[in-house]
């Protein structure tokens, strides 16, 4: 007797996953590399240097600014100088001056190369920047703390640095990044071999046997499941190895919602594939649907930052729901009572996706 | 077993996409035992007639009974009973043979062992491990035709199973088809443009063009019934005025652009000493000249004005 068509639609998955060699690199080595590119990016804080361009017109020197860059080191072919504070546990805080004309500076500004001008009158000092704009504001702070003499942290503040496991980006990151990896390797792997077979005309030819339409659908589900489990593994030992993340919460939780998060979006890709059989337009109904949760689900960045009726949104959005369980037990150390909302809603999500999937996918 | 059991039976069967007439108002009942060719160019209605029999696409109109089933009870049933293979099923690329035939035998709960038979019936034992992607084109419509036959079906679909193949591959083909008809007495419906297929492989042909059937029979039959004559084809180096010709056959055809014309006679032996002495009276000099029987497609020309192959 052979293996049960179930196990025969699993074991096809695999095949045709591991064959691939381009495949195996999307789904297993990308997510790696950018968590590796993403975390030493903002680990490794190199001496930031704030770059100023300062404008000056002949004989409109201003004392205090003169007073300040006499001391500057010239920084080696260029018109510009250096000056560097060492501000404790703030690390090192370099500027760099550069002498241009208005028109330069705007340009230099408008490519990003400048944070603020820096314009020389005899009594003031002109700041021209863009007020929404965080980093030109903290360059101005800055700017203005050291020409006033202050190179340390305020009388009475004291600063300790929060570097433990569990506060820096690199912890706010993988969770997300692990998350967005499932998420990925759902939307891609089982709408595109879904919409592929269709286009193939296989997936008529299937149906015109007893096969059960159910057991089709759900072999993506366990073979998903099973890659997604090795890439989110690869990438756990990897930022374990690589930036001693840890797992604070329930090991158990994670996997819960996992498993969860995996339903929801193979369930989502299934509603999504129900009815095209062109790649092309896949590929468009996939983007809609993943590059706004990419932006907007607190992956790289905070989603906190956005209006309050737009976070409300967000936070229904599948992936703000399993990036945010992932980082509740990985960095607040949640335990499993605290995975029960999340885990409820992805199961929910995928069930129903699913159930729609299924009603209305479209065989022929 | 009665031989004039009724397997297939398709009763007034009618199809629309918008506002195309697919198929319209046909009618065909199939022994079982018996291979029936839809014959009949691109368009003709062939694919839909079939996929509607295969249970893929619903009719608007009319019904049709497989095994005395039909498909909107008995679809579990019929599925396991019936094999087919659709016009250009592309299967996984990085699967091998063996691997292929696996997941389909898996749906029918077959053993290796009827996946091992059936690769030796479609002459696939050596390419057993050769992925999808590698196989010739001939292959890949035998293996097409093997999943068919895994499940040992009383009923056979195949739609254009050698469009596309050289000759060789075609043979091949038929000899499969031809050995299945004697050991199994399956029940085939196969549709295809190559009116030598037809003619070779199946005891009864409908013509089909524009949704209709416009004849059916044994390829003998079809002529007999519809034109007697043999055919002398000619083409001459120099433009002639057609009607010169009038008198020599039944039909006359003449393509003006090509100088090519076409004579249906009742019988060469004594009609074309009489068309030779026509043109070396008019001193016309021919740069080609050919004999031979009605054929299919001759038949298909005058009933629709358009060849087969088109």
């Amino acid at each position: 007797m052979m293996q049960h068509q179930f196990i025969q639609l699993v074991s096809v998955q695999f095949k045709e996953f591991f064959r691939e060699p381009g495949i195996l690199f999307w789904a297993m080595a990308f997510p790696i590399l950018m968590a590796w590119g993403l975390g030493l990016a903002f680990t490794e804080k190199g001496a930031l240097v704030k770059k100023v361009a300062v404008v000056s017109e002949v004989g409109k020197d201003n004392q205090q600014l003169q007073q300040f860059l006499s001391d500057a080191i010239p920084k080696p072919e260029s018109e510009a100088s250096i000056k560097t504070f060492d501000q404790g546990d703030l690390g090192q805080l370099t500027f760099e001056f550069h002498y241009l004309t208005m028109e330069e500076a705007i340009v230099g500004m408008k490519r990003g190369k400048m944070a603020l001008i820096l314009v020389e009158q005899p009594n003031e000092l002109e700041y021209q920047f863009d007020p929404l704009n965080p980093e030109a504001q903290l360059t101005y702070l800055q700017l203005t703390d050291v020409l006033d003499g202050k190179t340390t942290a305020s009388q009475g503040a004291v600063i300790k640095p929060m570097t433990q496991t569990g506060t820096r980006y690199i912890d706010f990151l993988i969770p997300g990044l692990m998350a967005m990896g499932i998420m990925m390797s759902s939307m891609w792997g089982v709408s595109y071999t879904m919409i592929d077979k269709r286009s193939k005309k296989l997936l008529r030819r299937m149906v015109a046997t007893p096969m059960g339409k159910t057991y089709f659908l759900l072999s993506h589900l366990v073979s998903r499941i099973a890659i997604s489990a090795v890439e989110a593994t690869l990438l756990l030992v990897f930022s374990w190895l690589t930036f001693d993340i840890a797992i604070e919460g329930s090991f158990l939780g994670v996997i819960l919602i996992f498993l969860s998060g995996n339903l929801a979006f193979t369930g989502l890709a299934i509603l999504i594939s129900t009815r095209t059989d062109v790649t092309q337009v896949g590929n468009g109904l996939i983007n809609a649907v993943v590059m706004p949760m990419m932006i907007m689900s607190g992956i790289f960045f905070s989603y906190h930052n956005f209006p309050d009726w737009v976070i409300a949104v967000i936070q229904f959005f599948p992936l703000t729901v399993m990036a945010d369980g992932f980082r509740s037990i990985f960095t607040e150390g949640a335990g499993l009572e605290q995975t029960v909302i999340p885990v409820v809603a992805l199961t929910a999500f995928g069930l129903l996706c699913f159930g729609l999937g299924r009603r209305f996918f479209k065989w022929y | 077993m009665n031989a004039s059991e009724t397997v297939i039976s398709v009763r007034e069967v009618s199809k629309s996409f918008k506002e195309v007439k697919a198929v319209q108002s046909v009618s065909l009942d199939i022994q079982r035992g018996e291979y029936v060719a839809l014959l009949g160019p691109n368009g003709a209605g062939k694919t839909t007639l079939v996929e509607m029999i295969e249970g893929i696409q619903q009719p608007d109109a009319g019904t049709i009974s497989i095994l005395g089933k039909n498909w909107k009870e008995h679809s579990e049933e019929l599925h396991q009973n019936i094999g087919l293979s659709l016009q250009e099923t592309r299967f996984i690329d990085k699967l091998s043979v063996m691997e292929t035939m696996r997941l389909f035998a898996s749906f029918y709960g077959l053993d290796q062992q009827r996946i091992d038979a059936v690769l030796e019936l479609v002459r696939l034992t050596e390419k057993k491990k050769a992925y999808m992607v590698n196989l010739s084109g001939g292959q890949r419509q035998r293996i097409a035709l093997g999943i068919a036959l895994l499940n040992n079906p009383k009923v056979l679909l195949l739609d254009e199973p050698t469009t596309g193949l050289d000759p060789n591959a075609r043979r091949e083909i038929w000899d499969i088809l031809f050995h299945l008809k004697q050991k199994y007495q399956t029940t085939m419906i196969l549709t295809t443009h190559y009116m030598e297929e037809a003619d070779y492989l199946c005891d009864r042909i409908v013509i089909m063009d524009s949704g209709q059937m416009l004849g059916r029979g044994t390829k003998e039959e079809l002529l007999a019934q519809y034109k007697s004559g043999e055919v002398i084809e000619f083409a001459f180096s120099k433009d002639i005025v057609p009607t010169q010709l009038s008198g020599l056959g039944q039909e006359i055809e003449w393509e003006e652009e090509y100088r090519k014309g076409k004579l249906v006679v009742k019988d060469i032996v004594t009609d074309l000493p009489v068309f030779l002495a026509r043109v070396e009276q008019e001193g016309w000099i021919l740069s080609s000249l050919e004999c031979r029987k009605m054929t299919l497609d001759d038949l298909f020309v005058s009933m629709t004005g358009r060849s087969l192959s088109e």
